[in-house]
This record gives C-alpha cells, structure tokens and sequence, in this order.
C-alpha cells in the first residue's frame, strides 16, 4: 500500500525549481517527483521555501527558472510555470488552501463552497441569461452544486455551519471549510497549506483520518506543508524536507526521522537525537 | 493627545474639560485662517474681514461638543456593555426579526413610490422631486454593483452617465431616434465604454484604482467640454425630444393627436411629468429586479467573493478578469440607462452635470446607504435629495455634511447604515436551527 | 527655440511645485500604504492662507517682498500643519486597521469637506491678488520671442531645491527619519522596540502638509488667483507625478513632478490647452498598466 514510488504514476514533477527575489534564492534548484494517489509531505524550518514552492506551482509566482509539470489523465502534460493561477486550477485541477486562511469572510460557509463550483455553475448560466430567466436547466445545476457542497460539508462534519458566515467561525473549524471549499472544485492534486495549524490534538487527529480517507475514496493526491509533525509523519507516503530553499532529504517518514541532515536543520549541530526522536514519534 | 479610557473608572470633570480644551484649541488654529478671516472683492481688491465672534462660537461649540460628545459616547459604550452581556446569556432570534423589518420598509417604499403621483396628482414639486430621487436611486443601484458587490471603488461613475446622456441625445437631435429605440444602444454604449474603464484597471488595488475611475470621469468630462463638434462643448446639447406615450406626445395640440387628446383629457403639464415618474420608476424597478437576480447567480456570487478576497477566487479557479470586467460593464450600462432618462426629462444637458462631484455624490449615496444594501441606497437618496429641499441653508451645506458624514459613517459603521447581508443561498430557512 | 525654451522654463518652475505636493503623497503612502486623498485639498487651504496673509501685510503696509514672503510662509506652514494633523487624527487614524476601502472614502469625504468648507467660509468666487515679485531675466530671444526667466521662477525652484535637500537630510540623517523609515517597514515591530508610531505618523502627515503649504504660498505668489478647485486639480497631477517616479521614493516624486510640469507646459503650447489635463491622466493609466511601480520605484511582490 504505502511502498515506494512507482516510476509510471508520477502526478507531479517538479525539475530544478528556482525562484529568485532579486538576490535572494528562495527556492534553489529544488526537484521532485510526487507521486499519484499518495500524501507527500513537505517538511522544514520556518522560511524554508515551502509556501514559495506552493506558489511557483500554483501561478502565484513565476518562477526564475525550473519546469513543473502536471500529468493531467485527460489533458496530458501541462506545464504549471506558464498558465495563469485561475487555470492552475480550473484545467490543471490543481487546487490549494492557504498559510493565512483566506475564505471568504462575509460569504456563509455554504456560499463559499458553490463559490469554489463558479465555472461549471456559470457555464449552466449560460452568460447568466439562463439564470436570469430561471430556466430549468440552471436550477438543476445549482441543484446539484448544492448537493456537493452539502455532501463535503457532511463528511467533514460542517453541516450545522452551512449558514454562518465563514468570519464567524473559530480558526480550526475555518481550516475545515477551507479544506471543504478546495474540495468542491474536485482536484487532482490538493495543496494544503499548514491544514493543521491551531488544531488540537483531537481535530489534528481527525484531520488525518480525513486526509487518508480522501485519498483511498477520491482519486485525489495531496501535497502537504506542515509543521505538526504527528499529522506529517503519520499520513505521509512521501516526505520532501527543504531548508533555505534547498532538498536536504527525501523519502519515507521513517528515513526522514533518522536523517542527519534533517535533524542538524531543525535543531542545530548540538542536541541532536533524543529530542528530534521524540518531538516526530509524538 | 486624546485620552481613550479604557478603564473602568470615568474620567474626571476635570479630565474631560481639559481634553475638550485641547480640542478647542486644534478649533481655534484651524478657524483662524479660515472662519476668523476671511477676504473679499471690495473695490475692486481684496481686502481681510475678521470675524472673531465667529470664531469664538466656533472654538465654544467645539468646546461644549467634545463634552458632550464625549459624555455620550461613554454613556452608550456602558449602556451596549450591559445589554451585551444579557444579549449572551440569552441567544435570540434578533437576526430574524430585523431582516423581517427591512422587508416590509421595502415593500411600504415600494407602495408609497407607487401611488404618489396619484396622491399628488397637482403637485408638480413633489412629483418632480421624486423623479429626481429615483434617479439617484437608479445611479445608486448601478454603482452598487461596482462597489458594493463587487468592491471597485469607481469614482468616475458619472462617465457613464454622462455616455448615456450624451448617446441619447446624439442620436435622438441627430437621427431622430425615440427614447425607447435609443435607450438599449445608450446602454449598450455606456457598458462598452465601462469596458474601456475596467480593462486597464485590472491589476489595480483599491486606492489606484480609485484615481483611475476618477481620471477616466475627468478624461470624459474634458472631452466632453471641449469636442465641440460632437457634443456642443460648454453649451451642450438642447432641444432634447420628450419621451412619448407609444407616439403620442404630451403637447397642447398636434396634427398627429396628443396624449390629452387621446384618452379625452384636457391637457395639463401634469401629464408628462408623471408619465416621466413612472418611466424611471419602472427603469429602476427592472434595475432592482437585475440585480437582486444576478447576486443570486454565479456572477453575483463571484462579485462578492472577488471583493472578500481576489487570490482566493483565482486559487479556486475564477477569471477574475472578466468577473472585474462585467461589474465595470453592467454599473456602466445602468449608469448610462439613467442618463438617458436624464437627457430626456431635462429636454437640455451639458458638461456641467457630469462632474467628479456628481461622481462623489453617487458613492456617498451608495456608501453611506450600506454597501450591497438596496434599500439603504433608496434612504440615503432620499435625504440626499430632501436635505437641500428643507432650506436654503441646507443647500449650502448639502456637500460639506455629505464629506462630514462620509467620514462619520466611516469610522462608525464601516459598512454603512444597513449593512447586513443576507446570503444568496440557505441551507436551512431562516430562523430554524440544524 | 526660445519659445522651447519659455515651455522648458515654465514646465519646470510648474514641476517644481507638483514635486513638492507630490513628496507629500508618497511620504504618507510609504508610512501608512494610503493614499491621502485630502493632500491636494491641503496644499488649497494653504494657499487661501496665503491670499489672506499677503492681503492682511498690505494692508498693514508692508513693502518688503522678501519679508511677507517669510511671514506668509512661516504662518501658512505652521497653520496647514495643524489640518495636515487633524486629517490624520479624523479620516485615517480611527480607520488604521480596516480593510482599504474604509479610509479611502473616508479621505474622499474629508476632500469634499474641506473643499465646501473653503468654499463656504471664503466664498466661491476666485481670489485674486496683485503679483508680488515681478521682473526678471531675458533669457534668449529667437524669431521675435524673448524668452524669459522671471524672479519669481528662479525663487520657486530654489526654495524647492533647499526643501528637497533639508528632507533628504532629514530623512537619511535624523533619528526621525530613521524612525519613520522604520514605521514604513514594519510598523508592528517598530512599536514593539517603543517607537511612538502614532506620533511618527502624525509628524509624517504634519510634514508632507508643510511641503504642501510651501507649494501653495509659492502658486499664490506665481499665479497670483486662488480657488477652491484648484486643490482637485493639482492634487490627481501631483499623484500621478508620484506614482511616476515611484510611490514611497522621495527623489521619484520630484523627478515625477519636474517630468509632470514639462509634459503639462509643452503639451500646452504645442499641442492643446484644452487636453493638458487629459494628458496627465493617461500617462497615469499607462504607468500603471505598465510600470506601477514607477521610474524610481521597487516592484512590490504581493504577499499570498
């Protein structure tokens, strides 16, 4: 189930990424194959690139150098460097979620989720003029769009939020609707962003089940930024470790625990093991 | 320099005098150049007038209203304390009951806007200044879906009002077009020119984007003054046909018959000027239908979302491009459509009514209204239209308290005075719990 | 030639003063990343002050130019610094931490205010004083044009050339300067090493209303007629001439002003008086379709 990487799924490939603020290297030649259908971890200490890395994917930066590479099952290889944010998602399906929450804060928790559905829903709009005069057709795919959004709001128990604006809500459950929104634009590659930042340790938990399921369920992969490492090391296939923008590992959770190079970034040359051990066993 | 006490214990008398003299302190250098002198042609020259019991009015009302400002503002922070704290003991209903209220007020204006040139029947002024209310209504509704919904602060909303103006008079002195042939293709005008606005103005953040709509405005407004051949310069255009009941014009007598003549009336002025009423109340209530339909669609949805959070929408897949574009255009188009109703009523239009001013009043009426509120836009046309009615003095002052109360209602209410929002979608109806 | 050379002359003496109000825009931008909507209405008080304080020194029948020059503008500085202040205090500080849309209609409603309160407490009609500094050098005289650089044009540029170098000083040399800097970098960590931030912005708006202030007593000597409109006007130039040069650099502004006063000068004169401020305008566009960052300026990467 969790083995190693089969060469023919790869989903992403990643080659000598780099992105350059005028002298400053954020990410440096980084290259990475995430495989399809499994959890890849991206791990390392603060300012290490990682939210970078999600941006040059993304089409939030262009980066300086490097090929990234979608293998869409329709659509082929699609290059992510060269289209804009909104196609990264909408063609490329690759959807992510944000370090700072961004949902819509005025918007209920349901409105953000058929928000996430725009472009099918606007396509049945016809222009809006379908949906002006309240054909049938409109109706049946708001219908439907609703009935989606209600389906992730129910597995990731958000269903009795459906009506509160997303402001209102407490951070963690925040997190959830985010997740629940990126999830309604039906991704083929989800990237979150910290998912598990101010949950405790219950919710982180059940975020991991959530994370596992989705991806024996969904045909989906996930890409993951994360500090927490009780969330990382338990549902990770796959862990990329970055510092200063550079890969200084690879592998699967258990190699990563016991890399030196792993533990010398996070905590410095001297108190090395014990507290590494224990901190990513948690 | 100004005490924020956020203890519990009040400030003392003397506490609070002596912050209100520094405040009448900061009055009395500000009124010095301005309220205690003053200069005035006499003679030919200027010469200075001094009006220090003006000024000293001033610096003691500002004395004695920073107390009582002051004493009120604690007072009402105490008495919102205690009602907070028994507001959450005891979760209520509240939000049910007050969006019931804002129904029926819509529904009662609806009904009063309805029947008031029948209940005013001989009362040119009222009706007439009702006519001019709607219009502002109309403008108000069109911006709100540039800056209410969509969150684009366009400044130079009158452009479009002004293409709508112009188109329509253009086409009515020059081809003989009617009003109702002429209005789809003024509007059609106007949200292409909104087009012209909205495309170079998409990467553009809020204060940017702001001076742009109002370098656009003036860019208009100076072509207009100064392209004489096409739009008549400084003196406009004039003899601006009246709109006609299906053919019928509203004259003393013609060869052709007449409205009066028609339905078997003697004629009365009257008859145009409610006939013009119920044009534009008919024009605004197809824009309030629009656009409470489009914020139920993808489109409007998509408006609100791209003014909570822009990257966002694009990380969900939204072309925020045309998203941007179709609020410039469909704000256009509306602006424009009140502008021919505008050139039509007036019979006579020029560059004149189309300034920055005219602009910033439309965004107080939507903002002071209650950005994406409907209604609030209708209440705040209303006072804005009232105000000067009630006097000569309010007149004058009719801008500076619209500046004085933009801020106000700024640092008060950022949203405006009605500025809650109901959702496009429910899950559960309103007022039941899960 | 020589009539090239009056629009160079005047264009500059006209970019000089853009400059100064402009200074003042991209100082504010830089500490509090808003656009303070009210300046250009800022530098029209300052120069209504003006009109009143020279009428008032002739009526007490002083002669020197030199000395109600000093007077007028030392009193309007000072008064214009104090409403610099209470824009600051009433549009903007209540507003510090909401979302964009807040302040800038609230600077919007503070523009219309001032501009109806001039209007009010001044009167409507336009204010005219005689000219005060009259005379100057013939420069060059081509095909019957002579043209001339007058007094009161070499005094603009100088006092614009010493206030440039006294903010640059000031700027790079005093802890003020350092302070300020500081508070357009990071405010929060600013206040946590126990800067006054408020008091840092404040004198920052109390500085650029001076610059202001200076522009509006030197166009009252220059054009010798005031109005309450004038504020508007000179206001969108003078931002646009910031945003050229590159909003948050100080050298920009000016550069972006003496760029604005030329282009405005020789598009009036060869071109079309009418259209000059059209002109204006859509340079603003197209920098900031195409270069928002400005000639002087960094390119700002958006935080995502």
């Amino acid at each position: 189930m969790r083995a190693g990487m089969n060469a023919e799924n790869i989903i992403l490939s990643v080659e000598h990424l780099t992105m350059r603020f005028g002298g400053l290297a954020a990410i440096d030649d980084l290259s990475l194959a995430v495989p399809a259908g499994k959890i890849t971890g991206v791990i390392g200490p603060n300012g290490a690139g990682k939210t970078t890395f999600f941006n040059c994917l993304t089409g939030f930066y262009k980066p300086t150098e490097g090929v990234v590479s979608l293998n869409h099952p329709t659509r082929g290889a699609l290059r992510l460097a060269d289209l804009p944010s909104h196609q990264v998602a909408h063609v490329a399906q690759v959807v992510r979620t944000f370090q700072n929450i961004r949902l819509f804060p005025k918007m209920t928790v349901l409105e953000n989720l058929i928000v996430a559905q725009h472009n099918a829903l606007q396509k049945a709009s016809g222009f809006s003029l379908a949906g002006i005069l309240g054909l049938p057709s409109y109706r049946k795919a708001e219908q439907q769009a609703v009935a989606k959004a209600v389906d992730w709001l129910t597995r990731l128990h958000l269903i009795d939020k459906a009506d509160t604006p997303a402001g209102a809500l407490p951070y963690g459950t925040q997190r959830r609707v985010e997740i629940a929104r990126a999830l309604c634009v039906d991704p083929l590659l989800l990237c979150l962003d910290e998912p598990a930042a101010g949950l405790n340790p219950r919710e982180s938990g059940e975020l991991n089940e959530l994370l596992l399921r989705l991806v024996a369920d969904a045909k989906l992969t996930i890409l993951l930024i994360e500090h927490d490492m009780s969330v990382v090391m338990n549902v990770s296939d796959h862990i990329c470790v970055l510092n200063y923008g550079r890969k200084i590992a690879e592998g699967t959770p258990k190699q990563i625990q016991n890399d030196p190079n792993v533990i010398k970034a996070y905590l410095g040359e001297e108190d090395a093991d014990e507290l590494l051990h224990a901190e990513v066993s948690a | 320099m100004s005490p924020l006490v956020f203890a519990n214990n009040a400030p003392t008398l003397a506490e609070r005098c002596k912050d209100a003299a520094g405040i009448a302190l900061i009055a009395l250098l500000l009124g010095i150049p301005m309220i205690g002198l003053t200069t005035a042609d006499q003679g030919g020259s200027l010469q200075v007038l001094t009006r220090w019991p003006l000024l000293g009015a001033f610096v003691a009302a500002a004395f004695c209203g920073r107390l009582a400002l002051r004493y009120g503002l604690d007072m009402l922070k105490q008495r919102r304390q205690t009602r907070d704290r028994e507001a959450a003991a005891r979760p209520g209903k509240r939000g049910v009951r007050s969006i019931r209220i804002l129904e029926l007020t819509g529904w009662l204006a609806f009904g009063i806007a309805l029947v008031l040139p029948i209940l005013f029947s001989d009362n040119r002024y009222v009706v007439d200044t009702a006519t001019t209310v709607l219009i502002y209504v109309m403008l108000g509704w069109g911006l709100n879906v540039v800056v209410g919904l969509a969150g684009l602060l366009d400044l130079g909303h009158a452009a479009f009002y002004a293409v709508g103006a112009y188109a329509y008079a253009l086409l009515s002195t020059q081809f003989g077009w009617g009003f109702w042939t002429a209005l789809p293709v003024a509007g059609l005008t106007a949200a292409v020119f909104g087009l012209a606005l909205g495309w170079p103005s998409l990467r553009l953040r809020g204060d940017y984007l702001a001076i742009v709509t109002l370098g656009f405005g003036e860019i208009i407004r100076v072509v207009l003054t100064n392209w004489t051949d096409l739009s008549g310069g400084p003196n406009g255009i004039s003899s601006i046909p009246r709109p006609t009941f299906f053919g019928l014009p509203f004259v003393p007598s013609s060869d052709t018959g007449t409205f009066a003549s028609f339905f078997g009336l003697e004629f009365s002025p009257m008859h145009r000027i409610i006939f013009l009423y119920y044009v534009i109340l008919l024009l605004s209530l197809l824009t309030n239908v629009l656009v409470k339909r489009l914020r139920r669609l993808p489109i409007g949805r998509a408006w609100e979302a791209m003014r909570e959070d822009e990257i966002a929408c694009k990380a969900l897949g939204m072309n925020i491009t045309n998203v941007k574009l179709s609020a410039f255009a469909l704000g256009a188009m509306l602006g424009g459509v009140a502008g021919v109703f505008f050139a039509a009523r007036q019979g006579f239009i020029s560059p004149e009514s189309f300034t920055f001013n005219e602009s910033a009043i439309i965004l107080a009426i939507v903002v002071l209204g209650g950005m994406g509120s409907q209604l609030g836009v209708v209440l705040a046309s209303v006072v804005l239209v009232l105000l000067p009615e009630l006097g000569r003095d309010f007149a004058e002052y009719r801008m500076l308290l619209f500046g004085a109360a933009m801020i106000l209602i700024m640092v008060w209410r950022p949203g405006g005075i009605l500025s809650h929002r109901e959702p496009t979608l429910r899950h559960q109806p309103a007022g039941e719990q899960a | 030639m020589a009539l090239a050379l009056q629009q160079l002359i005047n264009g500059l003496t006209l970019g000089a003063v853009y400059g100064l109000i402009a200074i003042g825009y991209t100082m504010v931008y830089g500490i509090i990343g808003m656009i303070n909507f009210a300046h250009g209405d800022i530098y029209m008080v300052s120069a209504f002050i003006a009109v009143t304080g020279f009428t008032l020194l002739t009526a007490f029948g002083v002669t020197s130019v030199p000395f109600a020059l000093l007077v007028v503008l030392i009193v309007a500085v000072l008064f214009t610094s104090v409403y610099g202040w209470a824009v600051e205090r009433l549009a903007y500080r209540p507003l510090r931490g909401s979302t964009r849309l807040a302040p800038l209609i609230s600077a919007i409603g503070m523009s219309i205010f001032l501009q109806n309160m001039v209007q009010l407490t001044q009167g409507a009609r336009v204010k005219p004083i005689p000219p005060m500094i009259t005379g100057g050098i013939d420069v060059l005289t081509t095909d019957g044009f002579t043209a001339r650089l007058s007094y009161s044009q070499i005094l603009i540029v100088l006092v614009t050339v010493a206030l440039l170098a006294a903010f640059t000083w000031l700027i790079t040399r005093t802890s003020f300067g350092r302070q300020q800097r500081a508070c357009e970098q990071d405010r929060t960590m600013t206040a946590l090493l126990g800067i006054d931030v408020d008091r840092t912005i404040s004198l920052t708006f109390m500085l650029g209303a001076s610059l202001a202030a200076v522009a509006g007593v030197m166009v009252t000597m220059y054009y010798g007629v005031v109005d309450f409109y004038i504020g508007f006007v000179a206001g969108i130039k003078a931002f646009t001439a910031a945003v050229l040069g590159g909003i948050g650099s100080l050298p920009g502004a000016m550069l972006g002003g003496l760029i604005i006063g030329l282009i405005e000068a020789f598009w009036s004169n060869y071109l079309s008086a009418e259209y000059k401020d059209v002109a204006t305008f859509s340079i603003l566009i197209l920098v900031l379709m195409f270069r928002p960052s400005g000639l002087l300026g960094r390119p700002e990467v958006e935080k995502v």
